[in-house]
């Protein structure tokens, strides 16, 4: 851990858990077991402390968000979506469904866009993160963002940064040709309020500034 | 999700060994359906391998046809120069499943291995042969309007949710794999099955067995003129098809000298027409040969109390992609 809290979500939780204790038993210490002093093991293994086990099954995470690096030790099952909420503080994605159906939390990895709430953080380990925090170049906003303000592309704003981290990747990816192919290209984005004829607006102003 | 342990191997043989030595292991690649279920806790892994590192991402044209990795990303598939110029077929199916951000993530093998979208199969409340067998099937008498016309039985009426699949079976493509015991080829058509008595069994694939390729054959890339992927579905867009129909045809002075015809949203596998391709062959091109195609290819479908509906949308839906692909509707 370097550039973040040292509190993560998991410190807080109830580790009271049977079948938490029967894992990490049974699986994490195996592998423990291999690289650890005896003694460091046997206390994780009669469960003296379980915060010590929780170190073992805890990974080195590298990533770059919006320019900057970061290094960070995560359970394997931590999403990108949390790493960047929850140890990065940065909110500016949000979580949604959290099953891959609405869109709010899509981010560039690598410059693609994906849902981070289906990547598992650890798979992203060495890659480059832009989040909509990543978008603005210091005061000045991506013609994406100013077009949505501008065609009103939101009202209550929860999907806005998925749409915009959206509609940056599309015009990328050369697949806003026409309304439809707008509309069928943005279609992993869900706005509960509708604003969808504005979202297109917005987008076909930015792909017109761009020619 | 409950805990799992974490390895990324850099070596397919070392990824196959490391699942062959766990029980209950899963390959991760894409995630989009595997982490999925994880929340659900359809699925709950010991042990998770990472793939995502191992050399399989390849799209390259080889002496027999198409060779695609299996972790190449499905829109680095379907946005492929030499895909969309000869198996437009392939890109087509690809580009009406999911949503963008999911197809950037979902891979060639993860979409082979896509589990059902049967609600039954989705809520643990509910019984479900494929995710805990023995347990009955809850689609059987329930709400099942999503499920199979054909070769579904007592154990399972569920329907292989993939589009990318039907579109493979069209265009007969080769699955090739690893596992402890070495390589081997797999025909598209071998590849998924049919529930049966075990329909927690998606495919044929052994345990610890991984998808390295899915081959395209060079006699596919001659059915890349008329050829249409047609999905219809609840709402218009990223939604699983109700019935989706793949159509490729070879045509010459207007008479149809090949066919190549497969249905998603009607079977536990991808179903390819092949009664239907051999009647169109040597035909005319027009809407009364379709509609007698379409006709023969419903041959032996059944229905449920709520998918009744299908056994006139899968016809009409074949009729329709054959005149998209034919250029007699647009």
């Amino acid at each position: 851990m370097s550039t973040t809290k040292p509190c993560t979500p998991t410190d807080g939780e109830d580790n009271s858990n049977g079948t938490r204790r029967d894992f990490l038993k049974q699986t994490s210490l195996l592998t423990a077991i291999a690289l650890t002093p005896g003694t460091v093991v046997k206390a994780a293994e009669n469960q003296w402390d379980e915060k010590l086990a929780g170190v073992f099954e805890k990974q080195a995470l590298h990533l770059e968000v919006n320019g900057v690096k970061h290094e960070l030790m995560v359970e394997p099952r931590v999403t990108l979506l949390e790493v960047l909420r929850e140890y990065l503080d940065l909110t500016g994605t949000k979580k949604g469904c959290d099953r891959g159906q609405c869109g709010a939390c899509t981010v560039h990895v690598n410059g693609v866009r994906v849902n981070s709430c289906l990547s598992l953080a650890l798979t992203n380990d060495g890659k480059k993160i832009t989040t909509i925090e990543g978008l603005a170049k210091e005061e000045e906003l991506h013609p994406m963002q100013e077009a949505f303000i501008k065609h009103d592309g939101f009202q209550c704003g929860y999907c806005t940064s998925g749409q915009i981290m959206s509609a940056v990747a599309l015009l990328k990816e050369g697949h806003a040709g026409s309304e439809i192919e707008i509309r069928e290209f943005m279609s992993g984005n869900i706005c509960r309020c509708g604003a969808y004829p504005n979202i297109v607006k917005a987008i076909q102003e930015v792909k017109g500034g761009m020619v | 999700m409950n805990q799992f342990q974490y390895t990324r191997p850099a070596e397919t043989a070392v990824a196959v060994k490391s699942l062959a030595k766990e029980p209950n292991g899963y390959f991760l690649a894409g995630g989009t359906n595997l982490v999925d279920m994880m929340k659900m806790g359809l699925v709950v892994p010991d042990k998770l391998i990472d793939i995502n590192r191992l050399p399989l991402k390849k799209i390259e044209k080889t002496a027999t046809g198409m060779h695609i990795g299996a972790l190449a990303s499905n829109s680095e598939v379907a946005e492929h120069a030499y895909i969309k110029a000869q198996y437009p077929l392939l890109a087509l199916a690809i580009n009406a499943g999911a949503s963008p951000q999911l197809r950037n993530m979902a891979t060639v093998g993860g979409n082979l291995m896509q589990r059902t979208r049967c609600p039954y199969f989705f809520d643990t409340a509910m019984p479900c042969n494929k995710r805990t067998p023995g347990s009955g099937c809850g689609a059987l008498e329930g709400i099942n309007r999503m499920h199979a016309l054909f070769g579904a039985s007592d154990k399972c009426i569920a329907v292989n949710p993939s589009d990318m699949n039907v579109a493979l079976a069209a265009l007969d493509a080769t699955i090739h794999v690893t596992g402890v015991k070495g390589p081997r080829a797999i025909k598209i058509g071998d590849f998924h099955r049919l529930p049966g008595d075990h329909p927690e069994l998606d495919n044929t694939l052994q345990k610890g067995e991984l998808i390295t390729s899915v081959d395209l054959p060079t006699a596919s890339s001659a059915y890349n003129k008329h050829v249409y992927y047609l999905k219809i579905r609840d709402r218009t867009s990223y939604a699983f098809a109700l019935v989706s129909v793949a159509a490729a045809l070879h045509i010459e002075n207007n008479t149809i000298t090949g066919a190549r015809l497969a249905m998603g949203g009607v079977a536990h596998k991808p179903w390819r027409l092949s009664t239907a391709e051999t009647f169109l062959k040597g035909k005319a091109v027009n809407e009364d040969n379709f509609k007698h195609a379409a006709q023969i290819a419903m041959q032996g479908a059944k229905a449920y109390e709520y998918n009744k509906f299908k056994l006139k949308l899968a016809p009409n839906a074949i009729v329709q992609s054959l005149k998209l692909a034919t250029g007699l509707a647009s």
